[in-house]
């Protein structure tokens, strides 16, 4: 069986030729397994972020190839990849629109890879989904439909985002740091409901995190970046039995012991 | 004193009618400007070009034998064209959306005079059945009803059709380009088809607009769309200062908004007539113009500034 996702020798180097010269990613390898929920951890500058905006196309890559369930991507433009992602952003204010409202942001998402016609954007049928979907959040949200999606706070916008990327079920779940932006109890909570949907949905998705509790704590596989390339991978049972001075030892090893100044020390 | 003196009411009064058809016809225009201003967040400089566009291929067709609203049809067309040569420029070559359109309006100016073939063509209401013209205002009651209920029900036809359109899949994918682009790719949206559809449909209302304008004042001129997006925006910042707190929250808001923003058209034309009859030099009307829409555009930035505090905070 193909894999969910394959990441093949991905190289990609910014401004490149010019004195900010910074190579981003260095030779990324990774296969994902149906179901699996990967976290990823590493420094600053390590790769993590610029891994996932590879996958979704932000910018073309410079060499390798993506392919997502057995369709090689690598050419197409983040368009025409999304109807295989779904994407929850570290900024809050990146994964809606905030002039328009809770339900015409959903059916936007709902409609995530399908040609966009001249019916209704919202259908009664759907307001009625949306409504029980908003129900689960048990945020109030349910009777706030037609609010500006720009009135509801972080957290809540998060968490419609991730209703939205599940609404159309993707192929892969690419979480973006998306807790980082908020406070630590509203941050559990987005945490919460993320296992949620991927467990409901039966997702395969990758979760970028600094906070290595989080990162061994969910998901069934963790795996750490740095310099542009993955350099540790553990799953299952010897996943689950990893402490936090594990990952900090093995971050010592492969840096050199130069994370004393780094935000991973924070957690 | 003596210029107070000198100022006769009913000449105001008189100016009344005029002032409403025009800001009525320059409502469609200020839609147009609404759709890229607001909706797509695209300064488009198209609009000058693009206005004296849809005059011209209106006023040539009309001349031609063509029936004067199957005319307004191609003026809209070609507004779209115009519409289409700047998104294409924007997404397609990467240029900057604000220079893109600048290009095109540049450009049309040569195009329009050889749409002409000289700077200025009329058209004779006596000539021609027309679909509007200023000589329909003079004329007896039932002249004057039809044309004003035609122009009134021609725009809340605009405005019941837009509104739909933007309720579509294809609507709402425009208002999420122009909201947030990251979201809109994420979503699967072509970010740059979507904005030169908008910039069509904009400038396609834009071109309607200068062709029913030119059959108003009875020719099309190279000049007159020198400026239309200043009024554009007045019409779009006047309207929602004016009435944005009566649309909001409604369950059409925004239907009522882009009536707002008609009706923010006939409110400056209003004022023009005002100023006018208080005598002030015809020449100084841009300068006034642009005066008042920098004054009403630099209004909220202001008032973030220096206004209460609490919201920002």
């Amino acid at each position: 069986m193909a894999y969910a996702l394959e990441i093949k020798d991905v190289h990609k180097t910014f401004n490149s030729g010019t004195i900010n010269e910074k190579i981003a990613l260095d030779g990324v390898n990774l296969n994902l397994e149906e179901g699996d929920f990967v976290t990823i951890i590493g420094g600053n500058g390590a790769g993590k972020s610029t891994t996932l905006n590879a996958v979704a196309g932000v910018w073309p890559i410079d060499k390798g190839s993506i392919i997502i369930g057995g369709q090689d991507v690598t050419a197409l433009p983040e368009h025409k990849r999304a109807k295989f992602l779904g994407r929850v952003f570290q900024d809050p204010m990146t994964g809606t629109a905030a002039t328009m409202s809770i339900e015409e942001n959903m059916a936007i998402a709902a409609r995530r890879g399908k040609r966009r016609t001249l019916k209704w954007g919202v259908t009664k049928a759907e307001r009625e989904q949306f409504k029980e979907m908003l129900k689960t959040l048990d945020l109030g949200l349910e009777d706030r439909l037609t609010s500006k999606v720009g009135l509801l706070s972080g957290g809540q916008r998060q968490a419609v985002t991730l209703l939205m990327a599940s609404l159309q079920k993707p192929n892969l779940l690419l979480l973006d740091e998306h807790t980082a932006a908020l406070d630590p109890k509203t941050a559990a909570k987005v945490l919460a409901l993320s296992d949620k949907i991927i467990e409901e949905n039966n997702l395969t998705a990758m979760m970028v995190t600094h906070n290595m509790k989080d990162a061994i704590a969910h998901g069934n596989r963790l795996i750490m970046m740095h310099e542009g390339k993955v350099i540790y991978d553990v799953r299952g049972e010897e996943k689950k039995n990893l402490k936090v001075s594990d990952l900090l030892a093995k971050f010592e090893e492969v840096s050199g012991g130069e994370f004393a100044n780094d935000r991973m020390m924070l957690s | 004193m003596a210029l107070l003196f000198s100022l006769s009411p009913m000449s105001l009064l008189r100016a009344m009618p005029g002032a409403v058809a025009q800001g009525l016809i320059w409502g469609i225009m200020a839609l147009g400007v609404y759709i890229t201003y607001r909706l797509l967040d695209f300064a488009d400089l198209t609009v000058d070009g693009s206005l004296a566009t849809g005059g011209a291929v209106a006023v040539m067709l009309i001349r031609a034998g063509v029936d004067p609203v199957i005319a307004l049809v191609a003026a809209f067309a070609a507004g779209m064209l115009a519409g289409f040569v700047t998104g294409m420029l924007h997404t397609a070559l990467g240029i900057p959306g604000i220079l893109a359109s600048i290009l095109t309006q540049i450009s049309l100016y040569s195009i329009n005079l050889n749409i002409m073939g000289k700077s200025n063509q009329a058209i004779n209401v006596d000539q021609y059945q027309l679909v509007v013209s200023l000589r329909y205002i003079s004329g007896d009651a039932a002249t004057k009803f039809k044309f004003y209920g035609g122009v009134i029900l021609g725009c809340l036809v605009l405005v019941a059709i837009l509104y739909r359109y933007f309720g579509t899949e294809q609507g709402q994918a425009i208002r999420a380009t122009g909201c947030n682009k990251s979201m809109a790719k994420a979503q699967g949206i072509n970010t740059n088809f979507h904005t030169v559809l908008a910039l069509m449909i904009s400038n396609g209302l834009v071109g309607l607009c200068g062709g029913l304008y030119a059959q108003y004042q009875g020719a099309a001129d190279v000049n007159m769309g020198r400026g239309a997006i200043v009024i554009g925006l007045a019409a779009v910042i006047i309207g929602e200062v004016l009435f944005g707190k009566l649309c909001a929250g409604k369950k059409l808001a925004f239907a009522y908004t882009m009536i707002a923003v008609i009706l923010g058209a006939v409110a400056y034309y209003i004022v023009i007539a005002f100023v006018l009859w208080l005598k002030m030099p015809s020449d100084n009307m841009k300068l006034f113009s642009a005066i008042v829409v920098a004054i009403f555009l630099s209004i909220p930035y202001l008032k973030g500034k220096y206004g209460k505090k609490g919201v920002a905070a």
